[in-house]
């Protein structure tokens, strides 16, 4: 296993944490404390209590994000610089995006989320190329574009959020309110989970595999737009209005990320065994990593996507506790969230408790996606109920 | 070497417990909750019991009924496995906790060297210092990393026993807890008191629709009920002191120990039409209070109230008032008539084809609709509509809805009224052309004077005598006969449109001469049609010694093209919006969940629990120093059962680190 020179020297770091933070730690928390600051000043007029509370959390959340995991940084400071020039591209006029070049080519909320597009799937195609090719170069491009699509997408969401007060004043709303704005998060939360483990496993054999699924989120994305109008902006309607969809929306979309990354790992974990079986010699030339490491890859996704799941479904039971009258109502889509919930515990529960290992364990991942993609899609589409956000 | 007979026998409670608390049920009872659930989802739940008729046959809509599928959260197997579940888990902690604990606070300071060098992460080396001058070293070292130490005596050496993570074991005891609160909470919430009674035959749903005071007493829940869902709409200025509570087919009536008074409803909306916000001010009369309380809801902004939760649920109109005028369609013999009603009145009205009711349903103030592309404008109002109902004596019904204003389509305007024959069909739209004064009477009269004979003899007779004298025909009998064509022809229009006429031609004329007849009957109908409308707009004193403008001329195609259509429309008369005054009416959620702390409980245990579970690791690490003249022998072995990779990492590091630290100094 090949570990990073740097990687060695934060872990034989026998110091503890806090004093293991250095100056860049501390201007990053300055520069995001600094940045919440700003936007509560400017901004404060118009939130409540709850929404300080959460700009407050998401502050932290980040200084602590960016100390644990350093990418972050430079992926943070380039969303932030490019939204915000994009936001003053702007000024007060919705019709700049016509107009303006780099908003109409680059930036604006729709070119930038054809820009993540393209790129995440020729990442796809480059991780592959990479893999088979044994090239490490590709590799090293692979990873370059999948980030650059992350920030795009990322600043795609970031002008939406703007563009939806220009569009009209009374629109304006966080771009996580309907099933186009929640695929780009998909896909961008899926992308950052995926790039985390690819840095912790050092490993790039995985990246085709989980862009797969990116690249399909990003196909139903294009469909969506082209066919349905889905990018158009649209006010939300009075049960969306609150506090609590910032939290639970994004809560969810870790769940959702976490369960999608398991399940092509899980594709992964299934070719090598066939691999193997086949001949076990020629398994250990194979590009792709160890069965053992995939294992360990496929459940700390899971449990990862699990305790998050969990979160978002309590913070969605308290939510509906206050717009409809109840914490649990048996709708199809909370219902769903209970059967995607149930069917990781159980998956938890064989593994840890039975000690279940291997190919079943990967298949059942690979349902799992299933059951979740219903969950988070057909619910919407196929059944009816209060989250058809048609009503009220 | 026991033999059976020695063997302790399981007593039957054991192997219950042991059955109970076994993973392959638990495992097993996750999976059936999960797929018991999906059934739920897959047939909407609650729906009236003949909507389940319709779609399942009356067979398998018994054999539905008797699975409880149509309630399937509420039915009796849905609740065992439920409870199977939570007694599952309950035993599960029972088991285990006691242990967990145990194992949490032990340091386990006995263990035998064989069984260190036996664990997966062992090194052992010579340090060149004492045991005494070493074991402080080791200790702050670990006490630095995290571990909470401990170290003892024996014979010949001495050990550390370090551990760190323990509340690894409290996430399991926290989130197995919590599937047992947040399930005995949610039961104090799911209307259990209701379900026993029934199931008791106290109470017994109302399926009636009927006025509540009427509702007779075996359908009414106590007052103190403690957990209930209930809905109830108040229309402006009205009040009430109760909510209903959809049971299956039908409902049962729920007392409050206050009354609501609705004061205003506020409903704004986004330009596009769509609803912005919904908010009540609304008025509790208490009698336990002197003064009564005011509150403002809204969605997502709910009152409580001494416990009571009332939640801005829905809106609907509260009977705003109509007036209307009815215009005779088929028969022009009968009387315009101006209607004063309301919405969720109903009307008997004698029609020549025999006696109906008119349901008045539903107002609405504005339709705001996309505006057509080469509009400058986004959207485009349609203006106020209401719908209503015409039911037959058989009880078959048909839906209208009207529009109040004249709709502008491709610069010419219309009064647009849909029908439909049941609510899964989209309206069918009657477009009635507006005549210059904004008013449908220009259409109106000429639809009259369409099946006013007597007239349309006179009319036609005028309009062939004039032809023949303009050709200089001299046929008196012919004149007759084209006369009483034309009479034909405009009655099977009348009748059946330009459709109707076709018809009768192929019913009646030989293939081979059809399309001459029909050439001909159109020629004629035409003639006479527009001397109709020529003389409609005489009536109403159009100057039309010019000829016709080209605006009437549109006007009267769009009046042939809606005559055409009345056959399809189907009612005997075209009701006109002419004023209203709208109520409106807020839908109003109550609810009384005593169980909801017990829930949040589960739910902070919950959330806690799981994200210990996983994220707090579990680590033990063994010192076992061994004194060897003046150095010390040393085996450092660890264990981390859940993520071997990690700890093995982790373990290289510690290794490296605490050999270090007894070095130096
Ligand atoms: C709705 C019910 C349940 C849920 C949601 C649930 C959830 C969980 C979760 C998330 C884990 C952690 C898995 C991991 O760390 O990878 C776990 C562990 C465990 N569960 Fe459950 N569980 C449930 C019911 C049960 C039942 C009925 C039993 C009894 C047989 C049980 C026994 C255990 C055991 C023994 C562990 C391992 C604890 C450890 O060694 O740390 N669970 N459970």
């Amino acid at each position: 296993m090949s570990v990073t020179h740097d990687q060695m020297m934060q872990e034989l770091d026998e110091r503890p944490f806090l004093q293991r933070l250095g100056a860049f730690e501390w201007i990053w928390a300055l520069l995001v404390v600094a940045g919440s600051i700003y936007a509560w000043w400017h901004y404060h007029t118009l939130m409540d209590g709850y929404e300080v509370a959460i700009l407050a959390g998401t502050a932290i959340a980040l200084v602590a994000w960016g100390w644990c995991w350093k990418p972050v940084r430079p992926y943070t400071l380039a969303v932030t610089a490019i939204s915000l020039f994009a936001v003053w591209l702007y000024g007060t006029d919705i019709g700049a995006r016509d107009s303006n070049f780099f908003l109409k080519y680059l930036i604006a909320s729709q070119s930038a989320i054809m820009w993540m597009s393209a790129l995440y799937v020729l990442a796809t195609l480059t991780y592959f190329f990479a893999t088979f090719t044994r090239s490490e170069f590709s590799g090293k491009v692979a990873t370059a574009m999948t980030w650059s699509a992350t920030v795009m997408g990322t600043v795609g969401l970031m002008v939406r959020w703007r563009e939806s007060y220009l569009v009209n004043a009374d629109f304006g709303h966080i771009p996580v309110s309907n099933l186009y704005e929640v695929f780009i998060l998909f896909a961008v939360i899926t992308a950052l989970l995926y790039l985390f483990y690819e840095r912790k496993y050092q490993t790039r054999a995985l990246g085709g595999f989980v862009l797969l699924v990116i690249s399909a989120a990003v196909a139903f994305l294009l469909w969506y737009s082209f066919d349905r109008g889905a990018h158009e902006i649209e006010p939300l309607v009075p049960a969306l209005q609150s506090y609590w969809m910032k939290i639970h929306v994004p809560a969810n979309f870790v769940g959702y990320g976490a369960f999608a990354l398991a399940a092509m790992v899980g594709v992964a974990y299934l070719i090598r065994n066939a691999q193997e079986q086949r001949n076990p010699q020629a398994a250990s030339g194979s590009v792709l990593p160890s069965l053992e490491m995939l294992d360990d890859v496929m459940y700390k996704s899971i449990a990862l996507g699990f305790a998050f799941f969990t979160v978002a479904t309590i913070l969605g039971a308290l939510w509906a506790a206050e717009a409809w009258g109840g914490y649990w109502s048996w709708d199809p889509k909370e219902t769903w969230a209970l059967i995607v919930w149930l069917n990781y515990a159980a998956w938890l529960h064989m593994r840890l408790t039975k000690g279940w290992r291997g190919a079943p364990m990967a298949w059942w991942a690979i349902v799992g996606l299933f059951i979740t993609l219903f969950a988070f899609l057909g619910v919407n589409m196929f059944l009816s109920g209060l989250h058809s956000y048609g009503e009220l | 070497m026991n033999s059976p007979a020695q063997r302790n026998i399981p007593s039957r409670g054991t192997i219950l417990l042991e059955f109970l608390g076994s993973m392959n049920l638990a495992i097993t009872l996750l999976v059936t909750v999960a797929v018991a659930s999906v059934v739920g989802t897959v047939l909407q739940q609650n729906q009236p019991y003949q909507d389940y008729i319709i779609k399942f046959g009356p067979f398998w809509h018994e054999v539905f009924k008797s699975l409880g599928l149509y309630d399937v959260y509420a039915a009796g197997w849905f609740l065992v496995i439920l409870a199977f579940l939570v007694i599952s888990t309950s035993v599960c902690i029972y088991r285990n906790a006691p242990n967990m604990v145990r194992e949490m606070r032990q340091f386990r300071t006995r263990v035998q060297a064989v069984s260190l060098r036996n664990m997966h992460q062992v090194q052992e080396w010579h340090a060149d210092v004492p045991v005494d001058a070493l074991e402080p070293r080791y200790r702050a070292w670990l006490r630095q990393h995290g571990y909470k130490t401990r170290s003892a005596d024996h014979d010949d050496h001495r050990l550390i026993a370090a551990k760190k993570g323990s509340w690894n074991r409290l996430g399991y005891i926290f989130t197995h807890t919590a599937i047992v609160v947040i399930c005995l909470g949610g039961l104090v919430d799911g209307q259990l008191p209701v379900r026993v009674k029934e199931m008791l035959g106290q109470i017994q749903p109302e399926t009636r629709d009927i006025p509540a005071s009427q509702v007779p007493e075996i359908s009414w829940l106590p007052e103190g009920n403690p957990s209930f869902r209930g809905n109830v709409t108040i229309p402006e200025g009205g009040r009430a002191g109760i909510a209903f509570l959809q049971l299956r087919d039908g409902y049962l009536v729920q007392p409050l120990p206050f009354t609501i008074e609705l004061k205003d409803f506020r409903i704004e909306h986004y330009v596009t039409g769509q609803p912005k916000s919904f908010e009540s001010d609304l008025v509790i009369h208490d009698p336990e209070r002197e003064q009564p309380v005011e509150a403002t809801i809204a969605v997502n902004h709910p009152l409580i109230y001494e416990g009571y939760a009332i939640y801005q649920a829905s809106f609907d109109d509260g009977g705003s008032g109509l007036s209307l005028t009815a215009w005779p369609l088929s028969h022009p013999t009968l009387d315009t008539q101006k209607v004063e009603t309301a919405v969720f009145e109903s009307l008997e009205v004698e029609t020549p084809a025999g006696r109906q009711t008119l349901e008045f349903e539903s107002f609405r103030p504005f339709n705001v609709n996309p505006a057509p592309e080469d509009s400058d404008k986004q959207f485009q109002n349609f203006g106020p509509s209401f719908t209503y109902k015409l039911r037959n004596a058989q009880g078959e019904a048909r839906e209208y809805e009207n529009y109040m204003l004249p709709v502008e389509l491709e610069g010419r305007k219309f009064f647009l009224s849909g029908v439909r024959e049941n609510p899964n069909q989209p309206f069918f739209y009657l477009h009635i052309p507006a005549d210059p004064a904004g008013s449908p009477q220009r259409f109106l009269a000429f639809n009259a004077l369409l099946r006013d004979e007597a007239r349309v003899r006179e009319i036609a007779a005028e309009t062939v005598r004039q032809t023949f004298s303009e050709l200089r025909l001299q046929e008196p009998g012919m004149v007759e006969e084209v006369t009483a064509t034309m009479g034909r022809l405009v009655r099977m229009f009348a009748r059946g449109g330009f459709d109707g006429i076709v018809e009768q031609v192929e019913a009646t004329v030989p293939e081979d001469r059809r399309m001459q007849v029909i050439d001909a009957y159109m020629k004629v109908l035409r003639n006479i049609l527009s001397a109709l409308y020529a003389e409609v707009l005489r009536a109403e004193g159009v100057d039309i010694s010019e000829g016709i403008s080209e605006r009437d001329s549109r006007f009267y195609e769009d009046t042939l093209n809606a005559v055409t259509a009345l056959p399809l429309y189907g009612s005997p008369f075209f009701l006109q919006l002419e004023s209203f005054e709208q109520v409106q009416a807020s839908g109003l959620q109550i609810t009384r969940s005593p169980g909801k702390s017990v829930v949040y409980l589960g739910f902070t245990l919950l959330m806690i629990g799981v994200f210990m579970m996983f994220y707090v690791r579990q680590r033990r690490i063994w010192v076992w120093l061994q004194p060897q003249l003046e150095q010390t022998q040393v085996i450092l072995a660890g264990s981390g059962e859940r993520d071997r990779r990690d700890f093995e990492r982790e373990f290289t590091q510690l290794y490296q680190g605490i050999r270090r630290a007894g070095e130096s100094g």
